[in-house]
């Protein structure tokens, strides 16, 4: 008896453990180890963002070029993100924490100046939702903001999985430039850009 | 065949363990990716930073020991050719990243997750692949 209560508390705090947020020393780590786990599965390099150029040369190749491979011998790369999506339902469904997140105060408060007040989610409703894509924010947000990461990803020949983790594991330069510009990208447009296209 | 889609069922589950780890750890938060480019958290860079660390460490094994795939292959990496792209692209890619939260890799979780409207973003992101596949031509390389 008192053996079955100790494991339902073990069991428990378990459970707890899991259902918080990871920590970067956790999380990190094991999103490295991604890089070995592809190459022995499969001798695959890890990439997410072929994913897309995957969809494109089997859905609409239109005679492009780019488009015209076998894209089965890819087909890796499309079970690999199909299973990042279904760990997001696996996630939602079992895993999620209760708890609003945290988000930093001089963040939280910036945002409130553009309307958003709720940080319950991960992703923003204000922002990202059906109804927001009605709108012009939202609409520039979601549409003109998934179009430059799928055409510079592409562009760039990587996204973070393949230059700044992949490329940078092996030690390639042209990923620490592209890495590095991506930063520069993103810091530029979340201190100087986005607060005009929020103020919308 | 049937061998053939049953072997591509271990990228599937390491694209599960990946998703899990990708949402525990908040990397798909449109809130964490601000704090991050806004200078604010060290979270995503200690994620990336340590991702690339065991990575390096991980390779480094790989390349002195030998290590074989499971089927017994050689391990081949691919370097990577400079082009400007890396520049261009890499700074487009940036500004899409700040805007939408996410590189393609969250997308799927998000979506996952339950935001389905990230779908829309999904389909613009494959809508800009496709742009660039038709205009690479044209493109500064």
């Amino acid at each position: 008896m008192i053996h079955l209560c100790i494991i339902k508390v073990v069991k428990m705090d378990v459970i707890n453990f899991v259902r918080q947020p990871w920590p970067w020393y956790v999380a990190g780590p094991l999103i490295g180890l991604t890089v070995p786990a592809l190459l022995l599965l499969g001798n695959k390099s890890f990439g997410i963002s072929s994913s897309l150029r995957h969809i494109c040369a089997a859905c609409l190749p239109a005679n492009i070029p780019f488009f015209r491979y076998d894209w089965k011998k890819e087909a890796w790369n499309l079970f690999f993100v199909g299973g990042i999506a279904l760990g997001g339902v696996i996630t939602g469904t079992w895993l999620s924490n209760p708890a609003a997140m945290t988000v930093h105060p001089a963040l939280a408060t910036a945002l409130s100046g553009y309307g958003i007040h709720d940080f319950h989610a991960m992703i923003p409703e204000a922002l990202f939702s059906w109804p927001a894509l009605l709108s012009l924010r939202g609409m520039i947000m979601m549409v003109g903001g998934g179009f430059l990461v799928g055409f510079g990803t592409r562009y760039a020949g990587g996204c973070t999985s393949g230059h700044a983790i992949m490329g940078l594991s092996t030690l390639q330069w042209p990923s620490l430039v592209a890495t590095v510009c991506f930063m520069i990208g993103g810091l530029v447009t979340a201190n100087f850009i986005l607060p005009f296209i929020l103020s919308l | 065949m049937s061998n053939k889609w049953f072997s591509q069922l271990k990228f599937l589950i390491a694209g599960i363990v990946f998703g899990i780890v990708f949402v525990k750890a908040e990397v798909i938060s449109w809130f964490r990716i601000q704090e991050m480019f806004r200078l604010q958290s060290f979270h995503m860079y200690g994620v990336i930073g340590s991702a690339v660390l065991v990575g390096m460490l991980s390779v480094w094994m790989i390349r002195k020991f030998r290590i074989k795939t499971m089927e017994g292959e050689a391990v081949i990496f691919h370097p990577k050719k400079f082009s400007k792209g890396q520049i261009y692209g890499g700074l487009i890619f940036g500004v899409g990243w700040a805007i939408t939260g996410a590189c393609p890799g969250p997308l799927f979780a998000q979506i996952g997750l339950g935001a389905t409207a990230i779908f829309v973003t999904l389909l613009s992101a494959i809508a800009g692949t496709w742009v660039y596949g038709k205009f690479r031509e044209q493109l500064p390389h």
